[in-house]
């Protein structure tokens, strides 16, 4: 085969690439690769955590921060927000708006009240003298907590954003993608969050 | 390229002459066992690493001369792209200069290992040292004397410098006599030297730490035993106690390089001084330290 | 209350008046400010400036914008640079050199900052910017809003560390701002701020501008260009991207937490309550030495261009080439302690870092190796690109070399934090990543602008450099033999360093010459583009796609897209249509595919901006309002459905032709 013939067959091949449509590729890739980046800078901080986890210098340590049993509803609660937003997901598929919306907007008020108990939690330590700053340990403790809430507080507007959107929009191939990106975004907050439970919380325990 | 060459060695040449002349290439004029070693080290890795690298700046320039455009008599082979040999040459020469460079280094990083005590020298003499901003506190628990930028020690004996600070970071060095090690708060760090001939020599803080650190230095003597205890003697006759208050006048910062001498000192104070940054029960000794709580507060 | 919501910490008294260095450089900033308005006024560009540049999505220009900000922070940074050199040839005491210690720690802290961040990253972006998608066939980047974005914010980053100039002070802390001495406790004032804001802006914008590079360079692709048959600057730019992507990251999160440090009184770093200094330590280190690569890697890809298109021959290795180039960039991880072998990590630890880093010199040296090869029995001519090249190889070859001395722990000992380390890592940042700005400067500039770059007026250039480089770096290994420590702003006349600390200053100003030369050769050609124009789009008998579209390249980069089954396809295509002229096929246009303006990029860097500044100066209104319009923008941006547009075929057609038409006419003329 001539190297003519090889570029002709090439040049079908990208024409009909570009003919197709569907979710936008190029954008649920480099979602990813934002990802990893937001997972290396977890992965500093964890390795922070790591160092300085006992250097409490004489205030109070990862056990008396939080009752696993608290901690065990907030998981809870995230890993229940994660699968509502699966079913979100599944609704897109059956193009039903209507069911998309609704699931959407349970699994914010899940995240949300997720921001409710970690207020509640983090208000009362600083209240009770264990503020982040008062050592090194629970600088880096509040610092990975709160971090975390400012991902899901920004995953909450973006709901927002998006269900704004949707009536309006429908299911067109950019939201579908929009709906995609932040399902990753989502399962990833979760992710960090079960990072959090079993690094910080139940390693803490033992 | 002529003129590249010609100043390449001009400079080559002019480096040398002036090295030889001014005689103050402290590194290269070690005068105690370990910089002794740590010269060794230094010029056996440049001649192994002559090994490729005078070659190739040869080659660079002799191809880049032959290959020259306007040299229609050279050989010209536009695609020629790929030649195992060669390849697995290359490949394999620095590989091997690497493979004896690393045995050399394993070896001699535990050699040169500044924790460990050295096999010369007897048993060692402790000096505590203290960096502070900016200057350097000395402190000779067993003669329960200290100095602020200058010690003295026997040659031909053995010293351990334990080292901390009450400042932000900064690295103890005596060129002549050994490599640095980090003066770091709240730890301490360990540096063995040996002196191989009486002698004056400088040290100072090498790793940037402020305003007043172009000043940080201080002063070497390597004596005999006998000077040296005569010296002890002479420091405790010093009016100057060591104790809380005048330290923390001494630790507040300054920049001056001027030498003192302590007749005792409080036997705690170095130890005070680690913990101070460690535990909370004793407040940071150092004045400027506590510059940080009260920022806090406002 | 109010007005210390607004204003913060920030007073009158914040603006040194009574210092005439300061203010005098600030005058001059301010009055080239002026008049680069006044003359906007005056020509009344302004929309012009708006529609074409600021609000531009267009990577050639985005590319163009980041080249012009390098420019600009090198003319900063050098002055910084012979401010210090001056002061050293002049400080042996009694003398105390004319700048005060606080003045002199602040200079060499932005000297750093500067040169790296936004002189060597913004160049690095330009070239890779405008280059990398007219190599693998491209219309543009993945995101093109993203890339103004980037851009922008690193813009705004630059801005910020210029202001401190005039208001307030900069850090004075060395360009890594290590802690303790960059807390609260040591450094009071708002320098560290500014650096961490600064650094974290352009930081931001450096990271999407890699995830961006990464995305095109993976997904966009034309047909049958596989990985292996990527041009080498893109593979370098490949690695390069992956190591800021994984490394970027790491450098955001702990300035971050050195601003939370700072800002609410945390003890990560602190001396104190349990803080621990050395964990910044290390973790910049990971980010800073990957940084190292980041920077020489696409240099690496630049020489090998310029080596196989000014020898006239296949570029030698290829294979060897990309897998050097991958195991420089996963290596770069796995060394950063070599940084800090001084800070009591054991012997075991230090030989693993240590041998790690010699290790990177194996790729490195094949590298070396490869471009020798592929000038042995080639047609080499020395044109300016070419010249950088070999400076480049001979100079790099030092570099490297006492470099790796450095990287035996017991040598280290010695040299660690002397002058010996800052003429090692100048010669290879010097020597290495900007020889290779300025060769890909040359070769590539026909193809941004359409005319090529003054001949002579570049040797004169890159001579100057060449010796000035030697001249102002050789003393200083000479020095760090000698025992002078880095960062002194004075020293004692006893201890020799004066002479050659003056032979180190001439050569800063050799170097300045060289610098002065560039812009002259940039005026120059400007001046006499007509004569110096690129009618061919092929000034250098290039090898790779972008020789292959008319300079400068039109909007859409590539009338059509193209197809390729070599590694070097334009010059295979040269080579067949001079064998079969008659298998030249008539192109056929479709429709192009474009994104539109947009000035989401260019307001988001404002408000950032702002907001970096007013998070400096504790004005918390202020930055509630601009930092709440920054994500404002953003969500506006996406209730915007119309980002798109299509270029139809007739227009293309007639682009086309036209661009032919002109290029006739032009041919006739010369």
């Amino acid at each position: 085969m001539s190297t003519h013939a090889i570029k002709n067959d090439l040049h079908h091949a990208a024409v009909e690439e570009h003919a197709h449509h569907g979710l936008d590729n190029k954008a649920i890739f480099g979602f990813w690769c934002y990802i990893l980046t937001d997972l290396i800078m977890f992965a500093a901080l964890f390795a922070t955590y790591a160092v300085l986890e006992h250097n409490t210098f004489g205030n109070i340590g990862i056990r008396q921060t939080a009752s696993l049993h608290f901690v065990l509803v907030q998981t809870l609660i995230l890993l229940t927000s994660a699968f509502t937003y699966g079913l979100a997901i599944v609704a897109s598929k059956k193009n039903a708006v209507n069911k998309v919306m609704l699931w959407m907007g349970v699994t914010a008020l899940l995240g949300l009240s997720f921001l409710g108990l970690e207020y509640h939690q983090l208000s009362q330590l600083a209240q009770a003298g264990h503020s982040w700053r008062n050592s090194a340990f629970l600088s880096v403790y509040f610092s990975l907590i709160v971090i975390h809430a400012v991902h899901i507080f920004i995953a909450l507007l973006w709901a927002v954003v998006l269900m704004i959107q949707l009536p309006k929009q429908k299911l067109t191939d950019t939201m579908r993608t929009r709906l995609a990106c932040f399902g990753l975004f989502w399962d990833y907050t979760v992710l960090v969050w079960m990072l959090i439970f079993f690094i910080v919380y139940l390693m803490g325990a033992i | 390229m002529d003129k590249l060459r010609h100043i390449f060695k001009l400079l080559c040449f002019s480096g040398v002459v002036l090295l030889l002349s001014g005689c103050k290439a402290v590194v290269l004029d070690p005068k105690g066992w370990v910089a002794k070693q740590e010269l060794h080290l230094l010029i056996t890795a440049v001649l192994l690493m002559l090994i490729v690298v005078v070659p190739v700046l040869v080659l660079i320039l002799v191809i880049a001369r032959r290959y020259r455009s306007s040299n229609k008599k050279a050989k010209y082979t536009p695609d020629w792209a790929h030649s195992n040999t060669l390849e697995a040459i290359w490949w394999a020469i620095p590989c091997a200069i690497i493979v004896v460079l690393a045995t050399i280094t394993w070896k001699t990083t535990h050699k040169l290992d500044p924790y460990k005590s050295l096999a010369v020298g007897g048993k060692p003499l402790t000096i505590e040292v203290v960096a502070l901003q900016w200057r350097w506190l000395f402190i000779y628990p067993e003669q329960n004397i200290a100095t602020i930028n200058h010690i003295e020690f026997p040659a031909n004996r053995q010293v351990q410098f334990l080292i901390t600070a009450d400042a932000p970071m900064n690295s103890f060095q005596i060129p002549q006599l050994a490599g640095q090690i980090y003066a770091m708060a709240g730890m301490q760090t360990k540096l063995h030297i040996i002196a191989d001939q009486p002698g004056t020599y400088q040290g100072r803080s090498v790793s940037f730490s402020g305003d007043g650190f172009s000043d940080m230095k201080f002063t070497v003597k390597a004596t005999t035993d006998q000077a040296f205890n005569q010296w002890v003697q002479s420091v405790k006759q010093s009016s100057n106690v060591l104790n809380d208050e005048t330290y923390r006048k001494i630790a507040a910062p300054h920049e001056d390089e001027a030498a003192q001498y302590f007749a005792s000192v409080d036997s705690n104070l170095y130890h005070d001084i680690i913990m101070s940054y460690k535990m909370p029960s004793k407040q940071p000794v150092a004045v400027n330290a506590t510059v940080k709580a009260t920022q806090i507060t406002n | 209350m109010l007005e210390h919501l607004i204003f913060g910490k920030l007073t009158l008294g914040d603006i040194p008046f009574d210092n005439p260095i300061i203010m005098g450089a600030g005058a001059f900033m301010g009055l080239v400010v002026l008049a680069v308005l006044g003359s906007l006024f005056y020509f009344k560009k302004w929309k012009w400036l708006w529609s074409e540049w600021l609000t531009s999505v267009d990577h050639k220009k985005i590319g163009i914008m980041y080249i012009i900000l390098a420019f600009v922070m090198l003319l900063r940074g050098f002055t910084d640079a012979i401010m210090m050199r001056l002061q050293q040839a002049m400080a042996y005491s009694p003398h105390m050199g004319y700048l005060p210690p606080e003045h002199f720690d602040q200079i060499f802290t932005a000297h750093g900052v500067i040169m790296i961040f936004f002189m060597a990253m913004a160049f690095v972006f330009g070239l890779v910017n405008i280059i990398v998608p007219l190599q693998i066939g491209a219309r543009d980047v993945a995101y093109p809003m993203l890339n103004a974005l980037s851009f922008w914010m690193t813009a705004a980053g630059a801005i910020l560390i210029n202001v401190s100039l005039v208001i307030g002070d900069f850090a004075g802390t060395g360009w890594l701002a290590y802690p303790p001495l960059s807390e609260l406790a040591y450094s009071p004032t708002v320098g560290v701020d500014y650096y961490l804001w600064s650094l974290t802006l352009s930081g931001i914008g450096t990271l999407i501008g890699g995830i961006n590079i990464l995305v095109t360079i993976i997904k966009m692709r034309c047909p049958g260009m596989t990985l292996m048959k990527m041009p080498l600057f893109t593979w370098s730019v490949l690695c390069a991207m992956i190591l800021i992507v994984v490394s970027f990251p790491l450098l955001n999160i702990t300035l971050f937490m050195l601003f939370l440090d700072r800002f609410f009184g945390m003890h990560f770093f602190t001396n104190t309550m349990g803080g621990n200094p050395m964990m910044y330590i290390n973790l910049i280190w990971t980010w800073g030495h990957p940084e190292v690569y980041i920077l020489v890697l696409p240099a690496f890809g630049i020489y090998s261009e310029v080596v196989s298109t000014f020898c006239k021959k296949t570029l030698f290795g290829y294979k060897a080439m990309v897998y050097a180039t991958m195991g420089i960039a996963v290596l770069a991880f796995s060394v950063w302690l070599h940084h800090f072998f001084t800070m009591g990590s054991g012997a075991d630890v230090n030989s693993f870092f240590g041998i790690a880093t010699m290790i990177i010199s194996i790729p490195t040296g094949v590298k070396l190796f490869n471009w020798l090869a592929t000038m042995y029995r080639g047609r080499i001519t020395f044109s300016v690109p070419m010249l950088w090249t070999i400076g480049f190889m001979i100079t790099f070859t030092i570099g490297g070399m006492t470099g790796v001395l450095m990287s035996v722990p017991g040598v280290d000992f010695q040299m660690h934090n002397s002058v010996f380390l800052v003429a090692h890592f100048h010669n290879t940042i010097i020597g290495g990543v900007a020889f290779g700005l300025f060769a890909g400067l040359n070769y590539w500039f026909p193809k941004i602008f359409g005319f090529r770059l003054h001949e002579k007026l570049g040797k004169c250039a890159f001579w100057c450099w060449f010796v000035g480089f030697y001249l102002a770096f050789m003393p200083l290994y000479i020095l760090g033999f000698m025992g002078m420590t880095r960062r002194l702003d004075h020293y004692s006349a006893a201890s020799g360093f004066h002479p050659f600390l003056v032979v180190a200053a001439i050569g800063a100003f050799v170097i300045l010459c060289g610098i002065i030369f560039q812009l002259v050769q940039i005026a120059v050609s400007i001046k006499n583009r007509e004569s110096l124009r690129d009618v061919t789009g092929d000034p250098w008998d290039g090898r790779t796609l972008e020789w292959s579209i008319p300079s400068p390249a039109p909007f859409y980069n590539f009338a059509e897209t193209p197809v390729v089954d070599s590694i070097d396809p334009y010059w295979k295509e040269k080579q067949e249509k001079l064998s079969h002229p008659e298998a030249v096929k008539k192109p056929v246009y479709k429709d192009i595919h474009m994104p539109k303006n947009t000035a989401v990029g260019f307001l988001i860097g404002v408000t950032t901006g702002i907001f970096g500044f007013a998070m400096v100066w504790d004005m918390f209104l202020i930055a509630a309002i601009f930092g709440i319009a920054s994500i404002a923008i953003i969500i506006a941006r996406s209730f915007n459905w119309h980002i798109d547009y299509y270029v139809k075929a007739a227009e293309v057609e007639k682009t086309e032709a036209q661009i032919r038409t002109s290029v006739e006419t032009q041919t006739q003329v010369v």
